[in-house]
């Protein structure tokens, strides 16, 4: 059973939609009392601010939660706002995140010509990590973002896109594992990354 | 790099989809997730739903309809027409929907844009931007205009100024469409689609006059377009989307094949 973290996010329901599609048993999480000792593996979805994230995360205990949940083994997929969440901190209203890689949320400000960095861009593999199995390297995916992942090491760094700079576009240390994009908007392949992550 | 989009537009009337001939007379073409799926299949990068029906009862039609989308699309799509409030907003999002426009009443109440950009962030709100050049004694467009209500009512208020406010406010990307073109299929207004990506820092949807593929090619080479907004290219089925992509590619343009 995959736990799906509902703090409100934006993308819920396209997440629960495409998990249920691949037949995995899913359960929404909205509060640590909703454990269920069936579940193997969690998602943190994610559209919006994170400051306003991390409050609902915290005021919920859905914060303490999800770091127990990890520090006892089990995997955890942050995806966009999700993935950025699992830093140290976010710029995005200053705010502490769940410190489970190491790292910060920079904004793209002037980096860039336009922001938010919207649309389909390719990802590099570059540590032939499971979450790309069956996926063709540089494929596209989905982006929607204005803050972008700064892991402190590099290591933690699974897959880069280029967006008139590289950047950590997949993150990850051992079971936890995050994508800036949307594999749930991002046709076959990103269901085929849900796959990877569920099976 | 980021590549450029192809963005289908797609008329629903209640919960059907339509399409007019010469914008009236709207005929059914089809149901709104599968066509959408069929042009997900084909490689369309995003969805973009103009559902102009107003009374109450296609309120809860709209909802159906957008809910079958996000079952059966997974690519991101956009629903506009017809929003007015935050309570839209939600719940068109909530249905499914990624991103949101708005057109009208983002004019008549720029605050809106700020308000869900607040609380859904600016990525899904999209500003719905219908332009009319204004002309000198000498025939050349000195500035354009910007159009409500579908084009009927013109508000005296400058394209590019209004861009600029509601991106300052909280639109996260901009749908404009060239009130002059739309339908001629004789091209994009370049001219327009080039000033307000030089003077706005959001992706540009361009929309309105596309006939040709050297048309897309165009707006993205000259007008620098994000994306661009095809409708009765495809829908008549002149050209499909890979016809178009595999043409754009063939030119250098960075499509996702």
């Amino acid at each position: 059973m995959i736990g799906i973290i509902d703090y409100g996010a934006g993308n819920l329901h396209s997440v629960l939609k495409a998990i249920d599609r691949l037949d995995y048993k899913t359960k929404l999480i909205t509060k640590p009392s909703d454990h269920d000792d069936a579940i193997t593996k969690l998602i943190l979805p994610g559209v919006g601010n994170a400051k306003v994230a991390m409050d609902v995360l915290n005021e919920t205990g859905l914060a303490i939660y999800i770091k127990e949940q990890v520090a006892n083994g089990t995997p955890l997929l942050g995806i966009c706002l999700g993935m950025q969440l699992l830093l140290e901190t976010s710029e995005e209203g200053n705010v502490e995140c769940l410190g489970l890689i190491k790292g910060t949320v920079p904004e793209f400000k002037e980096m860039v010509k336009k922001v938010p960095h919207m649309g389909w861009n390719q990802v590099m593999d570059v540590q032939n990590h499971f979450l790309f199995h069956q996926i063709p390297q540089n494929t596209d995916f989905y982006f929607v973002h204005s803050f972008f992942a700064n892991p402190t090491d590099e290591k933690d760094i699974l897959g880069i896109t280029n967006y008139g700079f590289a950047f950590a576009s997949v993150i990850g240390n051992e079971q936890v594992m995050g994508v800036q994009f949307h594999p749930e908007k991002s046709g076959k392949y990103g269901i085929q990354l849900l796959e990877n992550y569920c099976k | 790099m980021l590549r450029k989009r192809i963005v289908p537009a797609i008329d629903v009337l209640n919960d059907k989809a339509v399409k007019y001939v010469q914008f009236r007379n709207p005929t059914i073409i089809g149901d709104p997730a599968e066509l959408g799926k069929k042009y997900t299949e084909d490689g369309a990068d995003e969805l973009i739903y103009l559902d102009t029906t107003a009374s109450l009862k296609s309120q809860e039609l709209k909802i159906e309809w957008i809910r079958k989308v996000a079952e059966q699309v997974y690519i991101p799509f956009s629903v506009i027409g017809g929003v007015r409030t935050i309570d839209d907003f939600k719940r068109l999002l909530r249905a499914g929907a990624d991103k949101v426009g708005v057109n009208s009443a983002a004019v008549q109440r720029p605050e809106l844009l700020r308000e869900a950009a607040e609380i859904y962030g600016k990525q899904c709100v999209v500003l719905g931007l219908d332009a009319m050049p204004i002309y000198n004694d000498d025939e050349e467009i000195i500035r354009w205009e910007v159009y409500t209500h579908s084009g009927h009512e013109k508000t005296g208020m400058d394209v590019i100024e209004w861009a600029q406010q509601a991106t300052e406010l909280g639109a996260g990307e901009i749908i404009c469409t060239s009130i002059h073109k739309d339908g001629m299929k004789n091209g994009y207004d370049v001219a327009l689609i080039k000033l307000l990506s030089e003077k706005v820092n959001v992706p540009i949807i361009a929309s309105g006059g596309a006939g040709e593929l050297a048309h897309i090619e165009e707006v993205f080479t000259e007008g620098y377009a994000d994306a661009a907004l095809v409708a009765s290219m495809i829908h008549y089925g002149d050209y499909t989307i890979s016809e178009i992509k595999s043409y754009l590619r063939d030119k250098h343009i960075n499509v996702r094949i």
